[in-house]
């Protein structure tokens, strides 16, 4: 029935629907389906034609955008046979220091580069640069993780020579870059033993969707409480196959595993 | 905060959906799926919603959203159960290997839009 005039107007098409589950409405304005909304309101005389309803089945990921992205940059490392690793951490677990160290150690076997990202600052990066490595800094300001678009600019400013290793160290933030797949071959979270055992019962995203977990400082053991077996119990109850290095950037050890695991993801294919 | 993140991929697809049409269209209303375990907090989503949306194709749109119930199935005794967590443990045999089915959705399910026809908009101009 048209709105405006009382006539039985055909040629509407008017779709309504009931969602399953029980919807949450968010925002202001409440629009009932199946309720005509009005069009220009005219004199009465005038029979305006009514606006119809479509129902848009979109059935999308709301990150399709993101992972058809990282998507793409998978193939560019797969490509150029490349292995890429996102690192992910709070603030100040280590992730730039274990870089530095990795850089320094092991930058004459191997070609690396790194992304850095940071709210704001170049500071790690130019960490990164002090020893000769190329890296791009990318500044996020309020966002609080990479998305895969910010690595794909950052990639063609790079440009990695095949067979090389690309870091990219995300932001230091346990929560928003567990959503964001960036196109790596594998995400390694670092904890620190100066952080909580239950870390990942906190973080359970972040523990789940990573491959390795780095637990960094080790050198600060002796001084500290802190139960290496819970964190890894507690890991495991999240993620039962993450697998454990434990090392310290600053006195090396530890290392050596750490660089054995990344050679071995290098001679591995590629995982789907 | 990624929930801001979330709402302008939100804004993208629907504004990419409403470039497609070749009337003039108004969004209603907008059905998104989100899993328990999707890591996304809905109360955050609504919170930043409004401010968000403003300017946008969303500016008068309903947002609903459809919550999905995490399920699992376990690797070691086979059994379905209902999961709050990713550190969880099977209630029947106690291990924490399992297969995620359900849960983690985060998903744009429709766009409800009203389309106003070409001759009412040329009546309303007139
Ligand atoms: N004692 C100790 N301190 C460390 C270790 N690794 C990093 N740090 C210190 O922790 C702080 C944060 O390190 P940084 O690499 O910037 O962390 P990021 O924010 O994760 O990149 C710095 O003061 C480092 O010197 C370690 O293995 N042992
Ligand atoms: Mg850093
Ligand atoms: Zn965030
Ligand atoms: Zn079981």
């Amino acid at each position: 029935m048209c709105a405006t005039c009382g006539c039985s107007g055909d040629g509407h098409k008017l779709t309504t629907f009931v969602p399953t589950g029980k919807p949450r409405n968010i925002g202001a304005l409440q629009v009932d389906a199946g309720v005509m909304v009005q069009a220009a309101a005219g004199p009465p005389t005038i029979h305006a034609p009514e606006p119809s309803k479509t129902l848009i089945e979109v059935e999308r990921d709301v990150l399709d955008k993101n992972n058809r992205l990282a998507e793409r940059n998978r193939g560019y490392f797969e490509a150029r046979n490349i292995a890429a690793f996102n690192l992910v951490s709070s603030p100040g677990s280590g992730k730039t220091s274990i870089l530095e160290r990795t850089l320094l150690e092991r930058g004459t076997q191997t070609k690396f580069y790194v992304i850095e990202g940071d709210q704001q600052s170049a500071r790690d990066a130019e960490r990164i640069a002090a020893g000769g490595t190329p890296v791009v800094q990318v500044n996020t300001g309020k966002g609080c993780h990479l998305e895969a678009n910010m690595v794909h600019e950052a990639l063609r400013q790079l440009d990695p020579a095949p067979g090389s290793v690309v870091f990219i160290e995300n932001v230091g933030n346990l929560v928003c870059p567990s959503m964001f797949d960036l196109g790596e071959r594998n995400r390694v979270v670092v904890i620190s033993i100066t952080e909580g055992e239950d870390k990942p019962l906190k973080y359970p995203d972040m523990f789940r969707s990573s491959q390795l977990c780095l637990i960094n400082k080790m050198d600060l053991l002796p001084y500290l409480k802190f139960d290496l077996d819970a964190l890894k119990a507690f890991a495991r109850q999240v993620n039962p196959e993450l697998e454990f290095i434990e090392l310290s950037a600053t006195t090396g050890q530890g290392m050596e595993n750490w660089y054995t695991w990344l050679n071995n993801q290098k001679t591995q294919p590629h995982p789907n | 905060m990624h929930e801001l993140s979330i709402i302008h991929s939100i804004i993208e697809t629907v504004e990419a959906t409403v470039a497609e049409q070749d009337a003039v269209v108004e969004v209603e209303r907008v059905l998104l799926q989100i899993g328990d375990l999707a890591g996304v907090e809905v109360e955050n989503l609504e919170f930043l919603w409004p401010a968000a949306v403003q300017g946008t194709v969303l500016q008068q749109a309903e947002c609903a959203v459809e919550r999905v119930e995490a399920r699992a199935v376990c690797l070691d005794c086979n059994g379905n159960f209902a999961l709050k967590n990713y550190f969880d443990a099977c209630p029947v045999c106690g291990s924490f290997w399992k297969e995620v089915k359900t849960g983690e959705e985060l998903k744009i399910k429709s766009i409800e839009l009203c389309v106003q026809p070409a001759d009412a908009v040329a009546t309303a101009t007139n």
